[in-house]
C-alpha cells in the first residue's frame, strides 16, 4: 500500500515534469486550450447557475429559520449568505460539483484515447502527450474555473434574494444592506486562492487517472470514479488547510 | 535499416523476449509472425519505443534509439509511421484532419500545401472523396487505408504495420499487403509488419523473422518458407488443417 503510494507520487511528479516541456507547436496547444476553457466553461454554465442558484436559496431560507425570533437584525443574513457564498460555498461546492462533471468528463476522454491506442499514435508520431493533452486542460481549468467560482457566488446570491425577497420573507432593502455590509475584500482573495487550487487538483488528479489507465472498460470506469473521489477528498483537505492558513 | 541487438524484455518473473538479434532491411517488407503470445507485439513495440527493453539496442541505422537525447529521439520519431491494429483514428477528427495531424503538428507548411499533401496520400491509398467523412462513417478496409495514408504523410523511412489485415476479408488484406509492399518499393522505406496472416506471409514476405517462445526460431524469405525444414516454422505455417491437406494434394 505504501510502496504503491510512493509509486504513484514519484510517477505523478515525473509526468508534471513531461507536461512542463516546451510546446512541439504553440498554435496547436493554443487551439486546443481554447476549446477546453470553451468545454469546461460554457459547458459547465448550466449545473453550475443551477446549484448556485439553490445553494443561496436554501442558505438564505435556513439562516431566516434559525435566526426567527431573536434579536439578529434581518439584513444579517444577507451578509451570512454572501460571505458564506464567497468564503466556502462557492469554491467548494462548484469544485466538487466540477470534479464530478469536468474531472470524469477528463479522465474518460484520456483513457478512453489510451485504450484505443490514440496516445500511442501520438507518441509514435513525435509528440509529448503528457504536454499537449494535459497542459491546454490545465491552463483551461486555471482560468476558467475561478471565472465560474465567481459566477457561482453571484448566482448563489441572486438564490439567497430570489428565495426570500419576492416571497415576502425579507425586505429588499434588507437584504441588499446584508449584503454590502461587513465587507472584507480579504475574504474575496481566499475565494479566487481556494478555486485556482482546487483548480489544479481536480484537472491534475482526473487526468492522472485517466492517462495512466490500463485495462479495459470496467478499468476505465474504476479510473473515472477514482478521478472524481480522489479529487473531491483532496480538494476537502486543501480547503481546511487553506481555511486554517488563510484565517490564522 | 534496422537492427536489433540482443534484446531482452521481462515482465516481472516472466521473461517474454529473451535475446532477439535480427536485422530489418531496408527497401524490403520485414515480417515478424509467430503464434500469439510469442513476443511479436512487444518486439514491435520496443522497435518503436512503446516499451523500453530489459536489456540490448535497438540501431535505427546508426542511432541507438533508447540512448537518443530528446531532441534526436523527437527528430528521429518524425521519420517513422505507424498503422495500428485498431487504426487508432481520432474519432472526432475527419479524415482529412487525422491525416492532416502530423503535418498540423510538425510543418510548417501552409493549409493549401496540407491539403494537397492530404488528397495526394489518399489517392497514394485509392482513397478519394472521403476528405469530411468521420472514422466511424467509412468501413474498416477504408480505415485501414486511411491509417496508412497517415502514417506515410510525412514521407517516414521507417513504416510499422500492426497486423495491418486482422478483421478484413481476404480479398481487402491482399489490396492491404499489396499497398504496403508498394509503398516500401516506391519510397525505399524501411518496413516492419507484425503479422500471422499466412497471406501476407507468402505474398509479401521478403525478409521474414519468426519469433518462438522470445526467441528467434527461423529467418528467411518467402521462397524459402515452404523449402524450410525448420519445423517450428513449419508447425506455425501448417497450423490450418486446410492448408495441410492442399499441399498434400498437390504433392505428386
Amino acid at each position: 500500500m505504501i510502496k504503491r503510494l510512493l509509486f504513484h507520487f514519484g510517477n505523478f511528479w515525473l509526468w508534471k515534469r513531461r507536461i512542463l516541456s516546451k510546446p512541439e507547436n504553440m498554435k496547436m496547444y493554443y487551439n486546443e486550450t481554447i476549446r477546453q476553457m470553451y468545454d469546461i466553461g460554457i459547458g459547465s454554465l448550466p449545473i453550475v447557475f443551477l446549484i448556485s442558484v439553490f445553494i443561496g436559496a436554501v442558505t438564505a431560507i435556513q439562516f431566516r429559520y434559525q435566526m426567527a425570533g431573536t434579536l439578529i437584525p434581518n439584513y444579517y443574513i444577507g451578509y451570512i449568505v454572501r460571505d458564506m457564498t464567497i468564503i466556502e460555498l462557492a469554491p467548494t461546492i462548484t469544485c466538487i460539483v466540477l470534479a464530478g462533471k469536468v474531472g470524469s468528463n477528463m479522465a474518460a476522454e484520456l483513457g478512453g484515447m489510451r485504450q484505443k491506442e490514440h496516445i500511442d499514435a501520438m507518441e509514435i508520431m513525435g509528440v509529448n502527450t503528457s504536454a499537449f493533452l494535459i497542459m491546454p486542460k490545465l491552463i483551461a481549468a486555471l482560468v476558467i474555473i475561478p471565472i465560474l467560482v465567481v459566477v457561482a457566488a453571484a448566482f448563489s446570491i441572486g438564490g439567497g434574494y430570489l428565495a426570500t425577497v419576492p416571497t415576502g420573507l425579507f425586505l429588499s432593502s434588507d437584504y441588499i444592506k446584508g449584503i454590502r455590509a461587513f465587507f472584507v475584500p480579504w475574504n474575496f482573495f481566499m475565494m479566487f486562492i481556494k478555486s485556482v487550487t482546487f483548480a489544479y487538483i481536480l484537472t491534475s488528479v482526473s487526468c492522472y487517472q485517466g492517462y495512466f489507465v490500463k485495462g479495459g472498460s470496467i478499468e476505465l470506469g474504476a479510473a473515472s470514479t477514482r478521478a472524481v473521489v480522489y479529487s473531491d477528498i483532496l480538494i476537502l483537505v486543501a480547503d481546511y488547510l487553506i481555511a486554517v492558513v488563510l484565517t490564522a | 535499416m534496422i537492427r536489433c541487438e540482443s534484446i531482452r524484455k521481462s515482465f516481472g518473473d516472466q521473461e517474454v523476449l529473451k535475446g532477439i538479434d535480427f536485422l530489418f532491411e531496408k527497401g524490403k517488407t520485414n515480417l515478424i509472425i509467430g503464434r500469439s503470445g510469442a513476443g511479436k507485439t512487444v518486439l514491435l513495440k520496443i522497435l518503436v519505443g512503446l516499451i523500453t527493453p530489459t536489456s540490448g539496442n535497438v540501431w535505427y541505422d546508426d542511432n541507438d534509439f533508447h540512448n537518443l537525447s530528446k531532441h534526436d529521439l523527437q527528430q528521429l520519431r518524425m521519420k517513422i509511421g505507424m498503422l495500428f491494429q485498431g487504426n487508432a483514428l481520432f474519432d472526432s477528427l475527419t479524415i482529412e484532419q487525422n491525416i492532416s495531424f502530423p503535418m498540423d503538428m510538425f510543418s510548417h507548411m501552409t493549409a493549401k500545401e496540407k491539403r494537397m499533401r492530404v488528397d495526394d496520400c489518399l489517392e497514394r491509398v485509392s482513397l478519394t472523396g472521403v476528405n469530411k467523412k468521420f472514422p466511424s462513417e467509412i468501413s474498416g478496409g477504408m480505415q485501414k487505408r486511411v491509417g496508412i495514408a497517415r502514417a506515410i504523410v510525412l514521407n517516414p523511412q521507417y513504416l510499422f504495420c500492426d497486423e495491418p489485415n486482422s478483421g478484413l476479408d481476404p480479398q481487402t488484406s491482399i489490396t492491404i499487403d499489396e499497398l504496403i509492399s508498394s509503398i516500401t518499393k516506391d519510397n525505399q522505406i524501411t518496413t516492419i509488419i507484425n503479422t500471422h496472416d499466412m497471406n501476407s506471409v507468402m505474398e509479401i514476405g521478403e525478409n521474414i523473422c519468426l519469433i518462438d517462445k522470445g526467441l528467434v526460431a527461423w529467418q528467411g524469405s518467402k521462397d524459402e518458407v515452404l523449402k524450410s525444414d525448420n519445423e517450428k516454422l513449419h508447425d506455425f505455417i501448417f497450423a490450418s488443417p486446410f492448408l495441410q491437406k492442399l499441399v498434400d494434394a498437390s504433392k505428386p
